[in-house]
């Protein structure tokens, strides 16, 4: 029994309190559906066509750029911890790293990627 | 195997006690928000339901159960049921990794910090499910906003604690904040205050709170991704936003505000400062609210990946060449 279990304790809590919160108000609330009720709102109107609408790539745009990043901030973590160790080797080597990044970086910026209009 | 029994108990019981004391913030802040926005606004919010309507929250939470829980028609069964779950759990389950009190952690795991960025950016998920599962116009705008917006902002907040994780040398909780006592500043919020700005900001955007809620902007899409919920599945994702900002401030008062320490010590209450500290961020939080319009969709993602990336990035490449030199 380590933090971790502690630590899955409190979520498994979490969940149970949630479940219990809501099997409680299905028991406890009415239940008078019809068929306007039941629409998906939209201001009063009928819905009109699918609510699944074609979106911007952008989106994925920005998703793509998140993920270079993330990984990039993966990499930092560790070396961020033993940083007294590696010193200054270890702190040009991770600013050639990023430095490279950076570079990708202003170059999407420079190609509108960021661009919101 | 009877020791084992006794610990799990004491085990289950700590949580429980943790997760009540959570609750009950999380429930006082919804009351403290609308009473101090009311005092902000000059009017006089909540003050039917008991003395100053102290029982509101719990009249709210009376009033939720007993309404009707609506399935609109064409939603995605399945993920419109999990959503609000994976919202709930990932929002909450920060707390257990908070140190109170030196003595007082529930889970001291050495990669604290890391599991809270983890469980924030999972929290990302609910969000979208719920977006997509609803069947709404509305929702799935809100839950493809609410997904970029989380993703930007969580690459600047990473930056932002990365810089606490060169200065302290460790990724665990407990040893930042003596990590902090120990050093010669006593609270990270001196030599780190840009972090702090960062963070905070990327903060107040990763809750979805003003003036980054877009993706539940009242004005324009009604209640963004949670608009098909009703009764307690609704109150589950509001519970979630609400423990999402006791989260974020607890990790910001663990990270720049030195945690548990104070100027004296109180006798009998040793997690007192721990509470001054996150009352006073989560006032600022409700400060911000009444304070500022909302932005821009564009000068939202304009600020997170134009100005606090880079300066994160510039902030975390100065302590390093900082620490280096002294």
């Amino acid at each position: 029994m380590g933090s971790y279990f502690n630590l899955f304790l409190f979520a498994l809590l979490l969940l149970v309190l949630g479940v219990a919160l809501v099997i409680l108000n299905i028991l406890l609330g009415p239940r008078r559906p019809y068929s306007e009720k039941l629409i998906p709102y939209e201001c009063g109107l009928d819905p009109s066509g699918d609510a699944r609408i074609p979106f911007r790539v952008r989106f994925y745009l920005i998703a793509v750029i998140f993920l270079v990043f993330d990984v990039e901030i993966i990499f930092l973590y560790p070396w961020a911890v033993i940083f007294e160790d590696l010193s200054w080797f270890g702190f040009i080597e991770i600013g050639i790293f990023v430095i490279m990044l950076l570079i990708a970086y202003i170059y999407a910026w420079s190609e509108g990627a960021l661009q919101w209009e | 195997m009877g020791e084992v029994i006794d610990r799990l108990i004491s085990i289950i019981i700590a949580a429980v006690i943790l997760l009540v004391i959570a609750l009950l913030h999380v429930a006082y802040l919804t009351y403290a928000e609308r009473k101090i926005i009311a005092r902000m606004q000059q009017r006089l919010g909540p003050n039917r339901v008991g003395p100053r309507g102290l029982l509101q929250p719990i009249a709210d939470m009376l009033k939720l159960l007993t309404k009707e829980d609506l399935i609109p028609y064409g939603v995605d069964k399945p993920i419109f049921y999990i959503a609000p779950f994976i919202s709930l759990v990932c929002a909450g389950t920060g707390v257990a990794l908070i140190p109170l009190w030196e003595k007082f952690v529930l889970s001291n795991i050495n990669v604290g910090i890391l599991f809270i960025l983890a469980l924030s950016s999972l929290s990302a998920y609910g969000v979208i499910l719920s977006g997509w599962a609803s069947n709404s116009r509305y929702a799935f705008l809100g839950g493809l906003r609410a997904s970029a917006q989380v993703i930007s902002y969580e690459i600047a907040m990473s930056l932002a604690l990365l810089s606490v994780v060169l200065m302290a040398g460790s990724l665990n909780l407990v040893d930042i904040v003596n990590a902090q006592i120990n050093s010669p500043y006593k609270i990270y919020l001196i030599p780190q205050i840009i972090a702090f700005y960062v963070f905070i900001i990327s903060a107040i955007a990763e809750c979805n709170r003003v003036p980054f809620d877009l993706p539940e902007a009242e004005t324009e899409l009604v209640a963004g991704y949670f608009v098909e919920y009703s009764a307690m599945r609704f109150a589950i994702f509001y519970l979630a936003e609400y423990f999402g900002m006791v989260v974020m401030s607890a990790l910001a008062v663990t990270c720049f505000l030195g945690g548990w320490v104070g100027p004296f010590k109180v006798p009998y209450v040793p997690f007192f400062w721990f509470l001054i500290k996150l009352y006073f961020l989560l006032f600022v939080y409700i400060w911000v609210r009444a304070t500022l319009p909302r932005y821009r969709y564009d000068q939202l993602m304009g600020l997170g990946w134009k100005v606090l990336i880079p300066v994160g990035i510039i902030n975390l490449f100065l302590t390093a060449f900082l620490k280096l030199i002294f």
